[in-house]
């Protein structure tokens, strides 16, 4: 049973077409980046594996089973995009009524509360109304309150957005941990540098139409870029890695950018150099940065 | 069940803004004038035809007739500003889409503020009805007839004004939901004079058009009932008084109102389940 899965998944506002059948598969324990300009379909896209908007046509199931179906929202966490509540509720008030949605017990919701405020950073606002809450301080508490039931699958609709540096680097984290405890994460981001870090794939969407979907190594084609740093490079030595790949580039004779075709001729390059005289002091792959790729594709292959 | 979380926190929300704090004041300020008022009146009448006479209780009836009929409009008027944005305010500022997202059918969100906003309603006009009683109780050892029915028919009628305010609320914002609700409750106020005089002129066609806009907002007509029933017998047989009834709706019309509620409610499940939040 896939995690989260879109047939054909389509959404019109009049003239607008704002997700164009998209078909999407998204693995259990899997963190998915979901990328695209603004305007893309993004948040359609959220919105309609959540049963929060129909789809003009086509099928999502999560968890196998239909959006907004409760026996599946009791496993799922959500973050809306611009989240907000009841100004006049406190923060550990908002958390209970919403656990209490998720019909947690009592002493549960006693334990949980506290945890989950301790894990977003806002300790010892349990007591403040939301009316007091900066912006990035209801996006941790909106971010608290999609983890309240141990979701199995959490969609996160910008979740780094009005967060500072370090509110970002929790945010990476807490995504981190939940993909090592199993976790599916759905994440809509602009954010390429939090994409790149944690998400196992990512699917680019351009104007509703799902342009690219794969691995970070898929997405860049396969190739892999190493740059090489050793001592005593001699020019044959250089015209020998051809064998693995591309030249780049040359940068005096101790510093070499190789494309190469796959991870797994790294350890063959290393031991070769070592063979044949060269002193190597490091071996670095360099993905193509994901935004170089976001530009490319968004805006190139228009 | 998640309904009554619903329900709870929309009485909650209601209490977060301050509208029962406000509705309970203006409340006893309104019990207090009438109070004083009906002292008065009945001082004079008392004076005028002797304390138990049929003429001071007649007075006194249609003076607390006169009080019920504000206590009715203060229900219609606090139903539409308890429901008026329960949706639409929700939708709006995006709060909807915690909730929405949670284990529950969104039947059950809707069903769950209406019956918090009907909890509102009920207290408020029984709050009402029983510290009117009491005034006229203490004063002129006088309570309407049937006032407990009375009552449930005045709440009945703030019922039909607040579960239209809350279906239009699934898709209209507060103003123009606003708006509207409180023309058709001034439609079904009209309509209900209408028949009235149609009756007494014997002008049938202004009768059927007062009964066709009472089916299609009946909330009048309850008020119309209430009055009825809380009239003595022989206030009654004398017709038509400003505040009360010279004929009422029957009892079919009250379960016609019922079936009305449940249907209207429906629809308003159903609107909210079609729409894009
Ligand atoms: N309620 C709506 N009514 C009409 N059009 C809408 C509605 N919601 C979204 N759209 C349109 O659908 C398209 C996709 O919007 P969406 O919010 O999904 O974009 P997004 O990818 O989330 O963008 P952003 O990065 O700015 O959040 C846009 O063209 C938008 O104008
Ligand atoms: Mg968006």
């Amino acid at each position: 049973m896939w995690a989260i899965e879109a047939i054909s998944l389509r959404k019109e506002y009049g003239r607008t077409v704002a997700v164009a059948d998209l078909n999407l598969q998204v693995r259990q324990g899997e963190v998915f980046g979901f990328l695209g300009a603004n305007g893309a379909g993004k948040t359609t896209t959220v919105k309609m594996l959540l049963g929060l908007v129909r789809p003009s046509a086509g099928q999502a199931f999560v968890l196998g089973r239909r959006p907004g179906d409760p026996a599946a929202m009791a496993h799922i966490g959500f973050l809306p995009e611009h989240f907000r509540f009841h100004p006049w509720l406190t923060a550990a008030d908002f958390l209970d009524y919403h656990a209490r949605m998720y019909s947690m017990p009592a002493e549960e919701r006693r334990r949980r509360i506290p945890e989950l405020l301790e894990r977003v950073g806002l300790a010892g606002w349990e007591r403040t109304r939301l009316a007091k809450f900066s912006k990035g301080m209801l996006q941790r508490l909106g971010l608290a309150q999609a983890l309240l039931n141990h979701p199995r699958v959490v969609f996160l609709d910008e979740p780094t957005s009005g967060l500072d540096p370090l509110g970002r680097r929790e945010v990476r984290e807490i995504i981190r941990q939940l993909r090592d405890a199993g976790v599916t994460v759905f994440l809509n981001s602009h954010m390429l540098g939090e994409v790149e870090a944690v998400c196992d794939r990512v699917g680019i969407i351009r104007q509703g139409e799902l342009v690219r979907v794969g691995t970070l190594e898929e997405l860049a084609g396969g190739t892999l870029q190493v740059e090489i740093r050793a001592q005593g490079l001699t020019p044959e030595l250089t015209a020998g890695l051809a064998r693995w790949g591309r030249v780049v580039r040359q940068e005096g004779n101790d510093r070499v950018l190789l494309e190469a075709a796959k991870e797994e001729a790294l350890p063959a390059i290393a031991s070769w150099l070592v063979e044949n005289g060269a002193r190597l002091y490091a071996l670095t792959p360099c993905r193509r940065p994901l935004e170089d790729l976001f530009v490319q594709i968004v805006e190139g292959e228009r | 069940m998640k309904i009554w979380l619903i329900a709870e926190m929309t009485f909650h929300e209601a209490r977060q803004r301050r509208l029962v704090w406000i509705g309970a004041l203006l409340g006893l300020l309104f019990l207090g004038v009438f109070a004083l008022g009906y002292y008065l009146m009945y001082q004079d009448m008392a004076r005028f035809a002797g304390p138990l006479s049929t003429q001071a209780i007649g007075a006194a009836n249609g003076f607390a007739l006169m009080g019920l009929y504000a206590i009715n409009f203060l229900g219609v008027m606090l139903a539409v500003i308890i429901s008026v944005d329960t949706l639409s305010g929700e939708i709006s500022s995006g709060t909807i889409h915690t909730i929405v997202t949670k284990p529950l059918r969104r039947w059950e969100i809707v069903v769950g503020k209406w019956l918090g906003l009907l909890a509102m309603l009920s207290l408020f006009i029984l709050f009402l009805c029983a510290g009117l009683s009491l005034i006229t109780w203490l004063i002129a050892r006088h309570i309407p007839p049937n006032i407990v029915q009375g009552t449930a028919l005045m709440i009945l009628c703030g019922t039909v004004v607040m579960t239209l305010s809350l279906l239009g609320s699934t898709y209209l914002a507060a103003l123009a939901n606003g708006v509207v609700v409180l023309m058709l409750y001034g439609l079904a106020f009209a309509a209900g004079w209408m028949e009235e005089f149609g009756a007494i002129f014997q002008n049938a066609s202004a009768v059927q058009v007062g009964i066709v806009v009472s089916l299609l907002v009946p909330a009048e007509a309850m008020w119309k009932r209430a009055a009825y029933l809380m009239q003595p017998s022989f206030v009654r047989e004398f017709g038509m008084s400003p505040f009360g009834a010279g004929s009422a709706p029957s009892p079919a019309m009250v379960i016609y109102t019922f079936l009305y509620v449940l249907v209207i409610l429906a629809a308003a499940v159903r609107l909210f389940q079609r729409r894009d939040l």
